[in-house]
């Protein structure tokens, strides 16, 4: 294992080369761009034996990828914004397909207002495309992931895509340092891709075909259990990755002073970090809280949300996405995961981070210091009234 | 029986173009292939779950994406060293074609990928029930290119993909009709004996949204070759290589409408006769193009009869 300081979209880069992806598929977008440009470097150098196909938007990508990974091959992909909502069509057919291609969002606002910069709600706005969802606090954490990620999707019981989600320029440009793992090491944790079913004249199989009333049901469902059912695999993983690379960031969630917290800040990505920084300064005050952090989104782990929150007596939610007319994602979900708990904590939501407003230290410890004079609707955090006139 | 790959038992209407010149292609570029196909009427036809009309491997992904999924299963069968292990024949129609799928398939061109790209040219969008494509022919009357008080029906030409698969560098572009069924099969082996993109548009009747009688089609399309209304030709490197003659003279192109619905109007409203001049225009168009017209008739038409 080897220290480097690197740049984010570098060290996930050099992670997906030690995964050994047969085909890569990717199209430029801000701030997901550095990721495939690197790829493509190792391709021209030699280093990477991959077939690299530079395609004409990401909706092609996503249907080369989707191509590939049926016939067989590793398949790679990496997007944001835009380009992850031009393939949306074909992220449904992916997991549809049961097929277990490995994508990077680089999470960027959606258009219109156009903005390149950072909040989730590109990958949040795909959450129902039947992919596994998994976000990452930071550069470590975003690397490693898609090493596990690439043995989550391909496991015999799940064969579903995972997107990896990365805060985009937060932790794609910024540098951290980072262990890389050895290339022998990772061949040993993720073995080469074992289709069970794939196209080869020597079985010829019909993917994509089309059911009516009486089996699509059927068909919908099992992707909802192989999804649900991924939970377990995506602990197992994080459980093996820990005994043997030493690292563990959490598997389906993470907390931290959580022990007899009584107000328990609940997020996902690199907000986590700055949250870590706030809880320090607040318990130095003696404010009893903690955190909970939603490593995996898809599936939606309820179970051990419920564990986590179940004591505390005010929940606050950090959404860097919202349903416009609805409210905070992830404020909704936690408050439908905790409806059948008894005393069940108070939940708050906050919209926060949208466009790369910045979340800070100072905005979490607000949130939590002014949680007395909001009230239960999700609101918008840091706004500029001015703006609003 | 016959042993064919396309197999019986689907659910195609009496007649369809579009099953036969799918069978012929398949046939004729044998068991070692992978097909990708668009959404449309071929893939609804042929692969409703449990069952299955293909006895290749085949991926139905989208609408739009048949030249994208095929680009990726040849990538991926070259990172994988199987490249000997079959070829890549990606399918569509023409809206799936030359309309939804027109980015997917440039792309496709554009990378040089060795596959060979079949679209199955029915003349609109026939699984949603008759609409017009970019494919669709002058003044036919569909869904949304209605004939009416002040319309004659789509008010556009054919686009002409062939020119579009030539800008593209495309080594090998072929034109077909199921009337033909031996010359689809040839350009269909030749066209996987060469490496690179390859593009071949097959004429294939729809009698459900042509209005003709199912008996009537391999009828139908050989009297839009025999007007000069589709030419058949290859294109080999950007040129214009070999050309199916038509017995002089070209037959008009009246017979060929007069046995459609979709033109119908065209002989029964004052003032048809116009429209049916300028059809005609089209088709001289073509003749003088492609130079169509045989220099002796009849053995051409031995020829055509043999097949």
């Amino acid at each position: 294992m080897a220290r480097t300081f690197t740049e984010g979209s570098k060290a996930v880069a050099e992670t997906v080369k030690l995964c050994r992806p047969n085909v890569i598929a990717a199209y430029p977008i801000t701030p997901q761009t550095h990721i495939s440009e690197e790829l493509a470097q190792m391709v021209a150098n030699g280093e990477l034996k991959a077939e690299y196909v530079t395609v004409e938007s990401e909706f092609a990508a996503a249907s080369v990828v989707l191509g590939a990974s049926a016939t067989g091959a590793r398949s790679y992909t990496a997007t944001s914004s835009q380009g992850l909502l031009l393939m949306t069509e074909v992220l449904f057919n992916i997991s549809g397909m049961r097929l277990p291609v490995v994508m990077t969002c680089a999470n960027r606002a959606i258009s219109s207002p156009i903005n390149i910069w950072n909040d989730q709600q590109d990958s949040i706005s795909v959450r129902d495309a039947g992919w596994v969802q998994l976000y990452a606090e930071d550069i470590q954490e975003a690397s490693d992931l898609h090493l596990q990620a690439f043995r989550i999707a391909e496991h015999p019981e799940v064969l579903l895509p995972v997107m990896v989600c990365m805060d985009g320029f937060i932790l794609t440009h910024a540098y951290e340092p980072v262990d890389l793992i050895e290339q022998k090491e990772a061949d040993a944790f993720l073995p080469p891709y074992q289709p069970q079913y794939y196209l080869t004249p020597k079985n010829p199989i019909t993917f994509g075909a089309m059911m009516g009333p009486e089996s699509y049901m059927e068909a919908r469902c099992q992707l909802d259990r192989a999804l649900c059912g991924s939970t377990r695999i995506v602990e197992e993983v994080a459980k093996e990755f820990k005994k043997r690379f030493g690292r563990f960031q959490g598997a389906l969630v993470d907390t931290y002073c959580i022990e007899g917290a009584e107000i328990v800040l609940v997020a996902m990505g690199s907000v986590i970090s700055t949250i870590k920084e706030a809880i320090d300064l607040l318990r130095k005050e003696g404010v009893k809280v903690g955190l909970l952090k939603v490593r995996c989104f898809r599936p939606f782990p309820r179970e051990a949300i419920k564990e986590a929150l179940v004591g505390a007596r005010e929940v606050l939610a950090i959404d860097r996405a919202f349903s416009p007319g609805s409210g905070g994602v992830l404020a909704t979900e936690i408050r439908a995961s905790l409806q059948d708990v008894k005393k069940a904590p108070e939940i708050k939501g906050h919209i926060a981070g949208l466009g790369g407003r910045e979340i800070s230290v100072e905005t979490i410890i607000n949130i939590v210091k002014d949680r007395k004079s909001v009230g239960i609707e999700d609101r918008f955090v840091d706004l500029k009234e001015a703006l609003l006139k | 029986m016959e042993k064919h790959l396309f197999l019986a038992g689907h659910t195609a209407c009496y007649g369809c173009g579009e099953a036969l010149g799918a069978r012929l292609v398949v046939d004729a570029a044998g068991p070692n292939i992978i097909t990708t196909d668009a959404t449309g009427c071929l893939e609804v036809f042929s692969s409703r779950w449990p069952q299955s009309a293909w006895a290749v491997p085949f991926i139905h992904s989208l609408f739009e994406n048949s030249a994208a999924v095929a680009s990726g299963v040849e990538a991926a069968l070259k990172a994988l060293g199987r490249q000997g292990e079959a070829k890549v024949i990606a399918q569509g129609g023409d809206g799936g074609t030359a309309d939804i799928g027109l980015q997917c398939l440039s792309g496709m061109f554009e990378r040089g990928h060795d596959i060979l790209y079949v679209c199955y040219d029915n003349e609109a969008y026939m699984n949603t029930g008759v609409q017009r494509s970019g494919l669709t022919p002058y003044d036919s009357d569909t869904r949304t290119s209605p004939f009416g008080k002040v319309s004659w029906g789509n008010r556009y030409l054919k686009k002409d993909m062939p020119a579009i698969a030539a800008a593209h560098g495309v080594p090998y572009i072929a034109t077909a009709s199921v009337a033909y069924p031996k010359d689809v099969q040839a350009k269909v082996k030749k066209a996987l004996s060469i490496t690179g993109p390859k593009y071949i548009q097959v004429h294939v009747p729809c009698p459900l949204g042509w209005k003709s009688d199912p008996a009537l089609t391999i009828k139908v399309a050989k009297l839009a070759v025999e007007t000069g209304l589709y030419p058949i030709f290859e294109m080999e490197n950007g040129v214009v290589t070999k050309v199916r003659k038509i017995p002089r003279p070209a037959k008009p192109v009246g017979e060929y409408l007069k046995l459609q619905g979709r033109f119908a109007h065209l002989f029964k409203k004052g003032g048809g006769e116009g429209e049916v001049k300028k059809i005609q225009q089209i088709a001289d168009e073509n003749i003088k193009k492609y130079g169509l017209l045989s220099e002796a008739a009849e053995k051409v038409a031995v020829e055509a009869e043999k097949e």
